[in-house]
């Protein structure tokens, strides 16, 4: 008797507690997961870029070992620029795919639930318009960087276990390929540059995208797309100088140029120090910009019914 | 407890008045069905309920504001928007999983209940499933939702008989009790005769009626009028009066008529109840500004149910 009536309050709290905690996470980690669900070519463009990319690599292996009939042994310089290379290109590759992924995703994200009708669905449930466009935000910013960067290591060290088989009793020395690869340090290069350029840098991007998303009663493509062109053409004709391309062409390259994914890992490593990149301005004005474009695509969802 | 509180709700499109005015007061436990021609505001006004839309005037839904208070709300309250806005490309097991990730109050148990009893399959995609099939889902799915409020804006329609018939059963059946508020809008109005417990008319974004079934069983009778006694049936000021394969059927409000009774109707001809359907097309062509004004009988009143 006594236990019940002290274990009575307990579970009244629990309980109360509950759904608070509730109305934070778990609708926005459900959310993502519907997203990964309607949008498959999230996760399905990325690795079928890399299979064909490893397929590819094979096929050059293979000739590789061909050629080099005769002019063995290669040095490990050789060897390591043979690889970096592939390396390099295998991540812009799956990168390069997220990204487009991405910029398609972003445009249908808010459109197409109104074009189906089922934002109508998803507004009879206790889910906020906040939560839906963050959801639909973190599927750019956060899910495809953390993904491509999972496949672009999967791919590389599948490249090295193939490299090492084919290369095998060639000559060629595999442990030096293994130590040459310094695996963990250019992946920790890439994670960071995936994050801090895909998620934070080209964050005012997607906003944009989703903006357009949430508004356009028609063809968002053609809405995104064209009014940066119109803005750079009037301002030609106008003014005669191209402000807003150059705007335009220092968010889409980075701040600075070695901020290019193809650079070399020493100087990318340089111009990457978190210092440097976190006291660029244009960051930070990216951001309040990615903010102001997320806040008017969560307003106008409230207001957008099917069309 | 009063569930639904309107005091001069309005909404206007442009030039358009959709909701001119409007006061209701909806108390729990009862099933209400909002009944109008198209365009007549039937629509904005469950979206003004649902806080899908902006308005102007008082509105309170279970105590709060509809439109500042909708993610609250929407754990309460939930609707079925229209036949077939479940998302196409989700998986019956999908949607069961979201709705249970998102929803405080969805009883994930109950929900398989229902889907047991019909031939739905687990991990069939929406789009693999017939209209009648959709229908089915989505009320499951919104009646193991403990809500306080379910809003059906024409939840049957393009569903043939059989479904039509289904859908209403279980409503009934599995999950109205006197703690739950049903508001539904349908053209079936048949359908629904048996189910309502009130019934309101709106035409032009007003309401021109609003009655319990007990009211309009005890008040409106609708004679069908024996020939010879046609002179002397008119001469009671019928309501409405129309014309089916040769006979003449009046009807009559008992308020209206000062010493008449039930008896003294009965002598003119065979008694009933009017339908929803025959009371709407009285009430609708009654209504001051249409084709006959109140009170008006006789040919007035046969040219309009000509029509």
């Amino acid at each position: 008797m006594s236990t019940q009536s002290n274990s009575m309050p307990e579970s009244f709290d629990s309980q109360r507690i509950a759904p608070a905690a509730m109305s934070a996470t778990r609708p926005l980690y459900w959310s993502v997961r519907r997203e990964l669900w309607e949008y498959r070519s999230i996760y399905i463009a990325p690795l079928a870029a890399a299979i064909v990319f490893l397929f590819g690599f094979f096929i050059s292996m293979v000739s590789l070992r061909h050629r080099m009939q005769g002019a063995w042994p290669l040095d490990s310089a050789q060897g390591r620029d043979v690889f970096a290379t592939r390396y390099e290109l295998a991540a812009a590759l799956i990168m390069g795919t997220a990204l487009i992924v991405g910029i398609f995703y972003s445009l249908d994200a808010l459109y197409g639930e109104r074009r189906d009708r089922s934002i109508l669905f998803w507004k009879s449930l206790p889910v906020s318009d906040l939560i839906t466009v963050l959801s639909k935000l973190a599927i750019p910013i956060v899910i495809l960087p953390l993904l491509s960067f999972a496949i672009t290591i999967a791919t590389q060290f599948t490249m090295l276990l193939l490299g090492s088989i084919m290369l095998l009793g060639s000559g060629v020395n595999i442990a030096t390929l293994w130590s040459e690869a310094s695996f963990v340090h250019v992946s920790l290069v890439l994670l960071y540059h995936l994050l801090t350029v895909h998620g934070l840098w080209y964050a005012p991007l997607y906003g944009w995208l989703l903006l357009v998303s949430a508004w356009a009663p028609r063809a968002p493509f053609l809405w995104a797309f064209l009014p940066p062109f119109v803005i750079y053409g009037v301002e030609k004709i106008a003014f005669n100088t191209a402000h807003f391309l150059a705007m335009l062409q220092y968010r889409l390259i980075g701040p600075g140029d070695a901020m290019a994914p193809h650079s070399a890992p020493p100087d990318f490593m340089a111009t990457l120090i978190p210092t440097h990149f976190f006291s660029t301005p244009g960051l930070w004005t990216g951001l309040a910009v990615a903010a102001v474009f997320l806040f008017a695509a969560v307003r106008l969802r409230r207001y957008q019914g099917p069309i | 407890m009063t569930v639904i509180e309107a005091r001069g709700l309005r909404k206007a499109f442009g030039t358009t008045i959709a909701l001119d005015g409007i006061n209701l007061q909806v108390e729990e436990g009862r099933i209400l069905g909002l009944i109008g021609p198209n365009g007549a505001g039937k629509t904005t006004a469950l979206n003004a309920i649902l806080g899908l839309t902006p308005y102007q005037g008082e509105l309170k839904v279970l105590g709060r504001d509809p439109w500042t208070e909708r993610e609250q709300l929407m754990r309460d309250v939930c609707f079925i928007a229209d036949v077939a806005v479940l998302p196409r490309w989700i998986r019956v097991s999908q949607a069961l999983d979201y709705v249970a990730g998102v929803h405080p109050r969805f009883d994930r148990a109950k929900a398989e209940g229902f889907l047991a009893k019909t031939t739905i399959k687990r991990d069939s995609k929406v789009r693999e499933l017939s209209k009648g099939m959709v229908a089915q889902l989505h009320l499951a799915l919104v009646m193991a939702i403990d809500a306080r409020l379910l809003v059906l804006d024409e939840p049957t329609l393009g569903l043939d008989i059989l479904y039509r018939k289904q859908f209403y059963d279980s409503l009934l059946n599995d999950y109205f009790d006197r703690s739950h508020t049903i508001v539904v809008t349908t053209h079936q109005v048949e359908e629904i005769q048996n189910v309502l417990t009130d019934l309101m008319f709106i035409d032009r974004g007003r309401i021109v009626f609003d009655s319990s079934m007990e009211e309009i069983e005890s008040r409106y009778l609708e004679v069908t009028v024996r020939p010879e006694q046609l002179a002397a049936a008119r001469a009671l000021r019928p309501i409405h009066e129309r014309q089916v394969l040769g006979r003449t059927i009046l009807l009559f409000d008992l308020m209206m008529l000062d010493h008449v009774d039930r008896h003294q109707l009965a002598a003119l001809g065979d008694v009933r109840t009017p339908s929803i359907a025959d009371l709407f097309v009285a009430v609708l062509e009654n209504k001051p500004g249409n084709q006959t004004a109140q009170g008006a009988q006789g040919a007035q009143g046969a040219q309009g149910a000509a029509r």
